[in-house]
C-alpha cells in the first residue's frame, strides 16, 4: 500500500508500516549513525529511512561485514551503542564475525535484520535463513518480531541489554511484512524484562573483604581490563592506584585504561606481554582484577598464573569471576562504581616500597626489545614513530597478528577509548573497517588503522568508504608479505613450514588505493619513515601508507603456548 | 556428580533452544529436561537433571543459566526436600496367558495398565526415577517393546527439613 495514502483508523488513529515504527524508535534511542546494506527484505526499512528523510546519518559501507565492525569500532571509541541494519539472508550470514567479535569484546550493537514474509518463514524461501537459531549462541539476547506493534518495546529493550550490565550484541529479526504492513501506532514501549537485573553496585562486605587483604599484601598487583574503559573509570582507576602505589598490568583490550607512559604502568600481560607484567603477576601476593575475564591469552597456563596471590575480582559479569581462575573476593559489579566505593573507604596504604622498587628495575632492565633493520622498515620502530608523531593520541584500530602485538607493544596509549582491537575473537579484516566506525564517531580525532597485508585484504573494500567520505583515516599496512604470526608459529613450532602463510603475489597495494581514489605511497626505507608520517598526519584526507618490513620480523617475547607466564622466551636479545 | 536444577523461564520465542544451546556450547551434559506451562501466565518451569564433573562446574552452570535474559530463577534443588517425579508409558510383549503375571508386577509400583491389544499391554508408571528403573528391569524378561520417559521434573515441598538455603539467583557476591 502506497504510503502517500495513509489512511486512519475510525478511533481517528493514523496507520503506519512497521518500519516507520522502528525509524521511529531508533530516532527515540538518540541513534545518530546505521552502518547497512539494503537488501530485498529490507526494502520497506531503507524505504522509510528514505520518507523520513533520513533522521540519521546511514553508512554504507561495501560489506556486510565491513558494516559491523565498522559499528563496533564506533561504539568503542564513543560509548554508544553502535547500529547494523542488514537484509536477510546472506546479509545477516555475513555478519555472524562481526556479532561473535563484538559478543566477545563486550561491544554494545543493536543488529536489525531483515528476514522474509512470515507466510514462508520455514519453507526454505529466497533469502531465507535460520538467523534467531543462527545467532542464539553469539548474541546477548536475540528477537523475532511476530507483530509489528511489538517494535517499539522491542527496540528500547534491544537498546537497554545492549548496553547495561556487560554489553553485548542484540539482534532484532524482522520479517518482511511486518515492516511493510500498516499498522497503528502502539503507545507503550515500556521494557518487560523480568529476568535482567544486572548488578552495578558491588557488595560492601566483599569490598571490606578487598580492602582487609590489600592492607596486609606485600606485592600487591592491579589488573585492569576492558571493563574499566567500558564503565568510564579510567580516572578513577588512576586515583585508586596512585593513591596505594599499586603496579598496573594491563590486558590486550584494557590498553588505555591507565597511562602507558606512567611509571607504575608495568605493561601489558599475558603471551606477548612485558616480562615485568608477567613476572609481578607471577610473584604477587594479592592480585586486584578489575574488569577482565582472564582470558588464555592472558593467563597462559592456569597453574602458573598468580600461583601464591589471593585473587579479588571485580566483574559485572558474575558468570566470569571463578570460571578460570579461583577467587577469594568475588564482586559483582561495575568498575567504576567499584572504584568510587573504593576510593571512598579508608583503606591504609600497604608497605609496598620495596616491592614497587624491584619491578621499578625489573622495568628497566627487560623493556621490549628489537633489532634495528638494516634494509627494510623495523616494525617496533615504525610504531614508535607513528607513537612519537601522532603524539600518542591517535585512535589507533589493528587487525590481527604480529602488526596487532607490535602495536600493543609500542604505542603508549595514554588516553581511554583510543584503542581498537579484536581481542577476543582474533578477527581478521578488522582494523580498516573499524577505523572507518571510530572516525565517523570522532570526526575531529586523528584515527590511524595499523593493518597486515593479509588482514586489509579481508575488508580491503570498505576504502570505498573512506573515499565516498573523505573520512582522513591513515591506513597503514605493515607489509611483511606473510601472514605474519602464523609463519612465526610455523618457524617456531612447526620446523619452518610455512603452510600457506607466504604472501608472495600480493596485489599493488598503491595501485588499489588509487583506484579508490586514495593518495598512497610506498615506504621501504627506515629514513623515509620520520618525513612521511609527518606529511601524512598534516594531511587533511585519506593516506595508505605501504610500509616493508622484513618477512623475518617476529613478535617477542612470548609465553609459548601451554606454557606459564614465567616461562617467557625472547625476553633478552 | 547428579543434580536437580530447577529454573523458571520467560516464555519467550526460541527460550528451550537459548537454553539448550548454552549447554552444548559450554559442553554441559543434560541428562533430561522437562518443560511446561508454571502456576504463572508466560512463565515457563524447566527442570534439569545434569551430570557435572565438581562443584566449579555447577557453579559455572547455575551462573550461566542466570545468566540467560529469560531466566528468571534457577534453583539447584538437589539437596533440598523435594518432590520429583518422572513418568514412563512401557509396552511389553503379554499374551493372555502372561497378564495375570504382569498384573502381579504392576501393582507393588502403582502402575495402570493404560492399553492392551492382543499381543501387547503398555502400562503408566509414576515415580523417582529409581523406581522406574527398577520397575523396566523387572518387566525386561517379558520382552519390552517400547518405552517411552518424560524426564523428572520437581517442586520443593511446602516445608523444608532445613532452614531455607538462600537461592542461587540472589547472589550474595
Amino acid at each position: 500500500m502506497a504510503v502517500e495514502a495513509r489512511q486512519k483508523t475510525e478511533a481517528g488513529k493514523e496507520f503506519v508500516t512497521g518500519a516507520d515504527l522502528l525509524i521511529e524508535a531508533l530516532v527515540e534511542a538518540k541513534v545518530e549513525k546505521v552502518f547497512g546494506y539494503p537488501g530485498g527484505a529490507v526494502l520497506p526499512i531503507y524505504d522509510a529511512m528514505f520518507r523520513h528523510e533520513f533522521p540519521f546519518e546511514h553508512i554504507l559501507c561495501r560489506h556486510e561485514q565491513g558494516s559491523i565492525h565498522a559499528a563496533e569500532g564506533y561504539a568503542r571509541v564513543t560509548g554508544k551503542p553502535g547500529v547494523v541494519v542488514a537484509t536477510s539472508g546472506p546479509g545477516a550470514t555475513n555478519l555472524i564475525t562481526g556479532i561473535t567479535d563484538a559478543m566477545m569484546d563486550s561491544l554494545p550493537l543493536v543488529i536489525i535484520t531483515g528476514q522474509v514474509a512470515q507466510g514462508v518463514i520455514g519453507t526454505d524461501a529466497f533469502q531465507e535463513a535460520d538467523v534467531l537459531g543462527l545467532t542464539t549462541p553469539i548474541t546477548k539476547y536475540n528477537y523475532q518480531i511476530q507483530d509489528a506493534k511489538e517494535l517499539p518495546r522491542v527496540i528500547n529493550e534491544a537498546f537497554y541489554i545492549a548496553t547495561t550490565g556487560r554489553p553485548g550484541p542484540v539482534l532484532i529479526d524482522i520479517p518482511k511484512n511486518i515492516s511493510a504492513e500498516l499498522t497503528v501506532r502502539n503507545e507503550s514501549n515500556a521494557i518487560e524484562l523480568p529476568g535482567y537485573q544486572p548488578n552495578v553496585k558491588p557488595n560492601a562486605l566483599q569490598l571490606q573483604k578487598l580492602a582487609s587483604l590489600l592492607e596486609k599484601a606485600e606485592r600487591p598487583v592491579l589488573l585492569a581490563g576492558a571493563g574499566v574503559l567500558l564503565s568510564d573509570g579510567a580516572t578513577y582507576l588512576q586515583e585508586f592506584v596512585e593513591k596505594y602505589e599499586l603496579p598496573v598490568v594491563n590486558t590486550l583490550l584494557g590498553l588505555g585504561s591507565f597511562p602507558g607512559e606512567h611509571e607504575l604502568f608495568l605493561g601489558m600481560g599475558g603471551m606477548h606481554g612485558t616480562y615485568t607484567a608477567n613476572m609481578a603477576i607471577y610473584e604477587a601476593d594479592f592480585l586486584i582484577n578489575i574488569g577482565a575475564r582472564f582470558d588464555d591469552r592472558l593467563t597462559g597456563k592456569v597453574a602458573n598464573f598468580a600461583p601464591g596471590a589471593k585473587v579479588a575480582h571485580i566483574d559485572i559479569d558474575p558468570a566470569e569471576i571463578g570460571k578460570i581462575i579461583r577467587t577469594d573476593v568475588p564482586i559483582v559489579g561495575d568498575a567504576k562504581t567499584a572504584l568510587q566505593a573504593l576510593l571512598a573507604m579508608d583503606i591504609k596504604k600497604p608497605e609496598t616500597t620495596e616491592w614497587v622498587t624491584r619491578l621499578m628495575e625489573n622495568k628497566v632492565n627487560y623493556p621490549y626489545w628489537y633489532n634495528r633493520s638494516e634494509k627494510q622498515v623495523s616494525p617496533q620502530w615504525l610504531i614508535e614513530q607513528i607513537c612519537e608523531k601522532s603524539k600518542g593520541e591517535a585512535i589507533v584500530a589493528t587487525d590481527v597478528g604480529q602488526h596487532q602485538m607490535w602495536a600493543a607493544q609500542f604505542y603508549a596509549f595514554n588516553k581511554p577509548h583510543n584503542w581498537l582491537t579484536s581481542g577476543g575473537l582474533g578477527t581478521m579484516g578488522f582494523g580498516l573497517p573499524a577505523a572507518i566506525g571510530a572516525q565517523l564517531g570522532r570526526p575531529d580525532d586523528l584515527v590511524v588503522a595499523i593493518v597486515g597485508d593479509g588482514g586489509i585484504q579481508m575488508t580491503i573494500q570498505e576504502l570505498a568508504v573512506i573515499h565516498e567520505r573523505n573520512l582522513p583515516v591513515k591506513v597503514f599496512i605493515v607489509n611483511n608479505e606473510a601472514l605474519g604470526m602464523v609463519r612465526q608459529w610455523q618457524e617456531e613450532f612447526h620446523g619452518e613450514r610455512y603452510s600457506s602463510s607466504l604472501l608472495t603475489q600480493n596485489p599493488d597495494f598503491l595501485k588499489i588505493a588509487e583506484g579508490y581514489g586514495i593518495r598512497s605511497v610506498l615506504v621501504d626505507k627506515e629514513k623515509d619513515v620520520p618525513g612521511v608520517l609527518e606529511e601524512v598526519f598534516a594531511y587533511d584526507g585519506p593516506v595508505l601508507v605501504d610500509f616493508r618490513i622484513h618477512w623475518k620480523e617476529k613478535v617477542f617475547p612470548m609465553v609459548a603456548p601451554g606454557k606459564g607466564i614465567n616461562e617467557m622466551v625472547g625476553v633478552k636479545p | 556428580m547428579k543434580r536437580i536444577i530447577s529454573c523458571t523461564v520467560q516464555n519467550r520465542g526460541g527460550v528451550l533452544n537459548r537454553i539448550t544451546g548454552m549447554f552444548s556450547k559450554r559442553h554441559f551434559n543434560i541428562e533430561s529436561i522437562t518443560v511446561g506451562e508454571s502456576e504463572t501466565e508466560g512463565m515457563a518451569k524447566m527442570t534439569f537433571v545434569v551430570n557435572v564433573e565438581d562443584e566449579h562446574k555447577l557453579e559455572q552452570l547455575t551462573k550461566q543459566l542466570h545468566k540467560q535474559i529469560d531466566v528468571i530463577k534457577v534453583s539447584d534443588i538437589t539437596e533440598k526436600s523435594v518432590v520429583a517425579r518422572e513418568l514412563a508409558l512401557v509396552k511389553v510383549t503379554a499374551n493372555s496367558q502372561l497378564r495375570a503375571e504382569i498384573q502381579g508386577l504392576i501393582d507393588p509400583f502403582r502402575g495402570t495398565v493404560v492399553d492392551i491389544s492382543k499381543e501387547t499391554m503398555t502400562i503408566q508408571v509414576t515415580g523417582k526415577t529409581d523406581k522406574i528403573d527398577a520397575f523396566i528391569l523387572l518387566l525386561k524378561p517379558f520382552g519390552i517393546k517400547e518405552i517411552a520417559r518424560t524426564g523428572v521434573t520437581a517442586l520443593l515441598r511446602g516445608q523444608q527439613a532445613k532452614p531455607y538455603v538462600a537461592e542461587v539467583n540472589s547472589l550474595t557476591i
